[in-house]
């Protein structure tokens, strides 16, 4: 690729994802209400679709308020990192045969570090509030998202094994002969329960638990350094969809009569409902349960699948 | 894990039911015809307020948001100087209209009473009446109450007997 094309491709990646963000926003309200029996924002705008913009403006007027109490440097750094993080991820995201920043060959490895960067943000920035609140937020977020990601990586391996490398162009290209989804059933649920988690989406949206800890690890957040959080939130949800349209649903594979793009596009943003439909119909586990969850079931599960698939691997 | 999908599935299925919101300005909800709205001061048939100026009224509000002063006219009815209800502070619990002797306050189905300065949700009488009996219709006070007025003496009211002579021993 020339300089050029890399800048235009660097430039639209960054603008669709900020975007896809700001527009889940309107289409995470719609959806919820299709599924709650009620219309969600519909005067704004076509189809209440200006909410995106009013949203925007409230939160960039709303008084940016730093608690005196709060430790300033950290508390302005902290919602910063969860964006930086997650915008990070998407720079090794193959969304068409030629389109993805940086072809990376320890892409899947890459990924995962930066999706543990994220939970600096919950922990710093429920640290530095110096709340009650926000501190066993981000002791949740903290404990709930190490512990979750350490079967995350071991599902992930499952497709790994299968294709014989870390680069998620490599990956795709891999499952021209069958998508992932078939031979990796089981790692499939396991990333998807841990993207969730790792999203701190509903139903494990622990470390904000609005009913138990007013917001958690964002309760003292306020304007656009709450915005952060939330976008950053929207994006996690794009990037966990992603990933596991590229892993296990063969990212930009699909019959010829649309382009690689759209199918990717597609298929992400079924999975992007299905976020939103979770958050509609899944109560809430315990804390407890949420780590019994983790550490007795799905952490065992996730290892017998990654050893399954090496012996089977093996033996062929 | 059954009934998780289960309960996915049915939340998914309630795409398509009916919704339940009202588009409101476009399409309002039918409201009881008891609901308790907007404050009236209703008229008897004769076209006459029915306020007496008791102040059973003020005095049954939890929230002191009615106040009126009495006076009494040339032909012996009483009826409210002035009557103020200040609806910014009006919690519409009808307590009024229960206490109210003569059908005169009323509660009506009507809570588009919104306005951009505070001051004007202070009702003053003119604001108040109605040209209307409300939810009596054909009630007067004054035609059958015992009270005596201009053109219409003690014991000539509906329903109501002659005043018994006391001083007089004939039955």
């Amino acid at each position: 690729m020339s300089t050029g094309q890399y800048w235009l491709v660097i430039g639209g990646v960054l603008f669709v994802i900020l975007n896809t963000a700001a527009g889940l926003i309107w289409l995470e309200r719609r959806a919820l209400a299709l599924w709650q029996d009620r219309y969600g924002p519909n005067r704004a705008g076509p189809f209440g679709l200006f909410i995106v913009l009013a949203d925007t403006i409230k939160l960039f007027f709303k008084e940016d308020w730093i608690p005196p109490f709060a430790d300033k440097i950290v508390f302005v750094f902290a919602p910063a990192v969860v964006v930086a993080s997650v915008l990070m991820s998407f720079t090794i995201i193959p969304f068409a045969p030629n389109v993805m920043v940086a072809d990376l060959n320890i892409g899947l490895l890459f990924f995962l570090a930066m999706s543990s960067m994220g939970v600096y943000s919950i922990v710093l920035g429920g640290w530095a509030s110096n709340n009650k609140y926000a501190l066993l937020g981000a002791m949740r977020g903290a404990s709930q998202m190490i512990s979750y990601e350490v079967f995350m990586g071991l599902s992930l391996m499952g497709v790994v094994v299968l294709s014989g490398t870390f680069n998620l162009r490599e990956i795709v290209e891999a499952q021209r002969g069958g998508w992932y989804i078939l031979p990796q059933l089981i790692g499939f649920f396991i990333f998807l329960v841990a993207g969730i988690a790792e999203t701190h989406r509903l139903p494990f949206d622990i470390p904000e638990a609005e009913s138990e800890l007013v917001a958690g690890f964002h309760s003292e957040y306020s304007g656009m350094k709450f915005g952060m959080f939330f976008i950053g939130e929207y994006m996690g949800i794009t990037l966990i969809s992603s990933m596991v349209v590229t892993l296990y649903f063969g990212g930009w594979l699909g019959p010829a009569f649309l382009p690689p793009v759209i199918w990717f596009v597609l298929k992400t943003f079924v999975f992007i409902m299905l976020f939103i439909l979770l958050r509609a119909s899944m109560p809430r586990p315990r804390y407890d349960q949420l780590m019994e969850y983790g550490w007795k079931i799905l952490f065992p599960l996730s290892l017998l699948n990654l050893m399954v698939t090496a012996a089977i691997k093996l033996l062929l | 894990m059954f009934s998780l999908l289960r309960s996915m599935w049915l939340v998914f299925l309630h795409m398509f039911h009916k919704r339940e919101t009202y588009q409101y300005p476009e399409h309002k909800a039918p409201i009881p015809a008891r609901w308790r709205g907007r404050i009236a001061l209703t008229r008897d048939p004769d076209g006459g307020e029915r306020c007496v100026g008791c102040y059973l009224c003020a005095a049954a509000c939890p929230v002191d948001c009615i106040s009126l002063q009495a006076t009494e006219a040339e032909d012996g009815r009483r009826y409210p100087l002035f009557f103020r209800i200040n609806f910014s502070r009006c919690i519409f619990c009808g307590f009024c209209e229960e206490a109210c002797p003569t059908y005169a306050i009323q509660l009506l189905p009507d809570f588009e009473m919104a306005e951009y300065n505070r001051q004007n949700l202070v009702y003053e009488k003119e604001d108040l009446l109605i040209n209307s009996q409300g939810k009596y219709p054909g009630y007067n006070y004054y035609r059958v109450a015992g009270m005596s007025i201009q053109g219409k003496d003690k014991g000539e009211a509906e329903h109501e007997e002659p005043p018994v002579d006391i001083k007089s021993l004939l039955p």
